[in-house]
């Protein structure tokens, strides 16, 4: 089942940047593109855990700033020649508030 | 036998014909060159990217002196022939007579001048010649308001050029509609649309009755009673054949100098070539006749047998952004049937006119990469009856998968014309690329394809990469990002020379293909747009890596490093204390004396950021900036204060450079370094700009490099005190900062522009001056300590998670 939560207003994550979400089980990046969508990702590039919340965003992805890989904010999945992927979650915004699924978060941790 | 040629006229139908003389018959002719203008060829179908800034002067020359030297050509350059004395084969110039064998007269052409009141004032141009175009480009102030009678080819170009430039411009134009002898009523509208988009005034039906004013032009009046005020008048409004000299020495003139298929006039000594000619009735005004007739003159002169045939030509506007193509004859007349194509919303426009089943004109506005392929549909001449219904679509919809640009260039047959402005087709580009020019250069400079107008460079490396598949490496030039097809000095260009001051500006205006750029190019734009106009673009930080974006050096376990700025590599007890208590407070894992004579906290987290930075600052330190693209230190040995061998007070100075430079954004990181005396301590000759300090006073050495090259400083200047030595320094900066492509350290662009170009500028008082008021006036805006503007607590929120969800609120 999903079941939202709301973990902050969109204005606390800065335009074409993101803010992190602390779990259990490690960072949880929140992402506000230029169109105003929100998408949830684990923080932790696969190549090196690099923190994706501090990269640039761009369109609906963001360059990891230690190395300089893409990932696609909608699947998670790296661009180009690099292969690799971060976990998603469900977000959304609705009145200005950012909803994340804590379901599927909780599930972070049992898979 | 050497035979005298003389050749009055150096402009680009005469420097074809030498090309072509040097080519096949290097020693057969001794030259003598007049020509009016004070220098010899260049690309004159160029001066309209000078005037709208995006080229500059020496990258159009096409012959520059060394080329004249070399040929053993004689050069009466700004010198006029005033009389030709056939009976003697005789010139006369006013530097004294020169006798021929042969003479070639290439006097080209002179604008028309409209024979109203007031045509005479100072502050009345033509467009012609260079000197013209830097009086546009002198009056084209931001605010000046300039007139432009003629909206043709050249009146629309000198007006983009000038409004380019911030000058307020209006367009009188004669006719109805805007270059009615190339458009059709349709594109000619959407045409003035995106001029007026640009805040250019377009006034058709407009008759020009005077020009007014008493001392200077001050306004234009038109019949209708319309006044429009003016700083600057360019007159446009055509061109006629220069035929004086003929007219002078009795040979046959019509409207031009009337000459045969082999370019001979009525005297068989005599030749004349370019836009002075008349041929079958005919005057010729596009580059491409005139290179074809200096082509067959030089088969001429040398004893072959050769004829000019004139060939139809297609017409481009170069005008940045405003795309437009025209071909063959649209005129509607009965017997003719069109086909049109319009999107409105894109501002696209087609139109093909047929005529007997054959495509004879095609009109095209807002996209033209098809033109070429139109083109040579109406060369051609073939009967389309049977794909009637798509011809409006192009090649891509002819071929099925055309729409790669690839597989349309491989596509083309052998006779395809490439480069309309030398008459070079895909056959012979593709046998000089087998016979080794296999890079665009070698293209050039073996066919001449893509070497006059340039609109036809990316279709010719298009034929490079078909023809030599895998082997061919695109030029240097590459584009900025996958964005846009625009280079970095093309951006920067565009943005001082179209005035776009914001992220979303260039983007719209430079056409970028993205939504909000890249991780590549977003940086870039944003230094470039800072830079450039400091009061008028807001930083933006989401545009920044992450280290400048939270003003420290990220690490690979995604902790920061912090850096606190210490002057010339100073510091004091007050200072390491307070070092020493932020590295227990906040658990430093590592503390490291860096390169640049400081220290450096290593694995901070980055929540504690803002508040380590708030108790350094309690203490008076402030950022370092060890992770901009900006200056990072200035490292100094001790000097004469304390050193037996300093020469000057080498810490003293560094500590001044450091305050004065602070803060500042580059292009990429700057390191400076000054030493009390030859013995160099403070290693200052492998800095960005390093200072030798000697008895006399302080040699400035810039472009060194100590990363993954290795480079020595270059002399610069000596100079006598510390406050020139800074002044110096500070003019570089900016200098560097306006004009160097993100990512490139001064030792790199000092390869691309050369000590000496630095140099004309550095060292020039009066472009000094300019460069440290631009300098200061930056600095106004960002020399601001980031760590105080970041520990404000809403500032510092921005540092810390969002949230933090406990087991129980997950489950």
């Amino acid at each position: 089942m999903t079941r939202w939560i709301d973990i902050a207003a969109l204005e606390d994550i800065p335009l074409r940047g993101a803010r992190t979400l602390r779990t259990p089980e490690g960072c949880v990046a929140v992402f506000r593109t230029h169109d105003d969508r929100v998408f949830a990702l684990d923080d932790r590039c696969p190549h090196k855990g690099g923190p994706l919340s501090d990269g640039i965003v761009h369109g609906h992805a963001v360059t990891c700033p230690l190395h300089a890989w893409v990932f696609d904010l909608e699947t998670g999945r790296a661009q180009g020649a690099d292969e690799g992927a971060v976990a998603t979650y469900p977000a959304q915004v609705m009145a200005g508030r950012v909803l994340i699924d804590v379901d599927r978060l909780a599930g972070k941790r049992v898979a | 036998m050497t035979q005298r040629l003389v050749i009055i006229g150096a402009g680009m139908a005469s420097g074809r014909l030498i090309e072509h003389l040097r080519d096949t018959a290097p020693n057969a002719w001794h030259i003598t060159l007049f020509n009016t203008e004070p220098r010899g060829n260049y690309n004159r179908l160029m001066l309209s990217p000078v005037l709208s800034g995006e080229k500059t002067y020496t990258e159009i020359v096409t012959h520059d002196d060394a080329f004249y030297a070399t040929h053993g050509i004689d050069c009466r350059f700004g010198e006029s022939v005033t009389r030709i004395d056939r009976t003697a084969k005789v010139v006369h110039g006013a530097g004294g007579p020169v006798p021929y064998d042969r003479l070639v007269i290439a006097t080209g052409s002179a604008p028309f001048i409209l024979p109203v009141p007031g045509k005479d004032l100072p502050g009345v141009v033509t467009y012609r010649d260079l000197e013209d175009t830097n009086a546009m480009i002198a009056a084209s102030r931001p605010g000046a308001r300039a007139v432009v009678i003629g909206g043709g080819l050249l009146g629309l170009e000198a007006a983009a050029g000038m409004a380019a430039r911030g000058a307020d411009v209006t367009v009188v134009h004669l006719m109805g509609h805007l270059m009615e002898r190339q458009l059709d009523p349709a594109a000619s509208y959407l045409l003035q649309k995106d001029l007026e988009r640009r805040g250019i005034r377009v006034h058709c039906r407009g008759a020009t009755k005077a020009i007014l004013g008493t001392d200077h032009v001050e306004a234009v009046l038109l019949e209708d009673g319309t006044v429009y005020g003016a700083d600057l008048v360019c007159m446009a409004v055509g061109i006629r054949p220069e035929v004086r000299l003929a007219n002078d020495a009795q040979l046959e003139v019509g409207r031009g100098i009337v000459v045969d298929a082999q370019l001979t006039t009525s005297d068989p000594a005599i030749f004349a070539l370019g836009e002075c000619v008349e041929f079958d009735s005919q005057l010729f005004g596009l580059v491409a006749p005139l290179y074809d007739q200096a082509k067959v003159l030089a088969g001429v002169l040398n004893g072959r047998v050769a004829a000019f045939a004139p060939v139809q030509t297609a017409t481009k506007l170069k005008v940045t952004g405003c795309d437009l193509f025209s071909a063959g004859d649209f005129a509607e007349a009965p017997g003719r049937e069109e086909i049109v194509f319009r999107d409105p919303a894109r501002g696209i426009y087609k139109r093909l006119v047929i005529a007997d089943d054959r495509l004879i004109g095609a009109v095209m506005y807002g996209d033209t990469a098809d033109g070429n392929w139109f083109f040579q549909q109406i060369k051609e001449g073939a009967n389309i009856s049977a794909r009637r219904e798509t011809l409006i679509f192009g090649p891509a919809f002819e071929g099925g998968a055309q729409s790669d640009p690839l597989a349309a260039v491989a596509a083309l047959p052998p006779e395809a014309e490439i480069c309309g402005c030398n008459g070079v087709c895909k056959g012979q580009i593709v046998r000089a690329i087998g016979e080794g020019a296999t890079d665009l250069g070698l293209v050039r400079a073996r066919t001449k394809a893509s070497a006059s107008c340039g609109t036809c460079t990316g279709l010719v490396e298009q034929v490079l990469a078909t023809t030599l598949g895998d082997a061919f490496a695109r030029p240097a030039a590459q584009p900025m990002c996958k964005c846009t097809s625009l280079t970095h000095e093309e951006v920067r260009r565009l943005i001082k020379a179209n005035a776009l001051k914001s992220m979303a500006a260039v983007m719209q205006e430079l056409g970028w293909n993205s939504s909000c750029g890249c991780a590549t190019c977003r940086p870039a734009l944003n230094f470039y747009l800072l830079a450039d106009w400091p009061l008028d673009y807001c930083d933006d930080g989401q545009s920044r890596f992450v280290n400048e974006r939270l003003h420290a050096n990220i690490q690979k376990d995604g902790s920061f490093s912090v850096v606190p700025r210490m002057w010339g590599g100073v510091t004091n007890a007050a200072e390491l204390r307070a070092i020493a208590d932020a590295v227990d407070k906040y658990d430093v894992p590592m503390v490291k004396v860096t390169g640049g004579q400081r220290i450096d906290l290593l694995g901070v987290r980055k929540e504690d950021l803002p508040a380590i930075w708030a108790d350094l600052n309690a203490a008076g330190l402030v950022s370092g900036h060890a992770y901009s693209k900006g200056l990072r230190t200035v490292k100094t040995c001790v000097g004469s204060e304390f050193c037996r061998f300093g020469t000057q007070d080498s810490t003293g100075l560094g500590v001044r450079l450091e305050q004065r430079l602070w803060g500042s954004w580059t292009p990429h990181k700057v390191k400076l370094a000054v030493s009390g005396c030859p013995r160099n301590c403070a290693e200052a000759t492998c800095k960005d700009v390093g200072i030798i300090c000697v008895d006399s006073g302080y040699q400035i050495g810039v472009g060194g490099a100590a990363g993954m090259d290795l480079k020595e400083t270059e002399r610069l200047a000596a100079v006598a005190t510390e406050d020139e030595a800074i002044a110096l320094t500070a003019a570089f900066i900016q200098l560097y900062r306006e004009n160097a492509r993100y990512l490139d350290r001064p030792y790199k662009w000092l390869k691309k522009v050369g000590l000496d170009w630095v140099k004309d500028r550095v060292l020039d008082p009066e472009i000094r001056a300019g460069l440290i008021e631009r300098f200061d006036l930056s600095q106004s805006v960002y020399q601001k300590d980031p760590w105080a503007e970041r520990a404000t607590p809403e500032a510092a929120r921005r540092f810390h998670p969002l949230a933090t969800l406990m087991q129980e609120a997950a489950e």
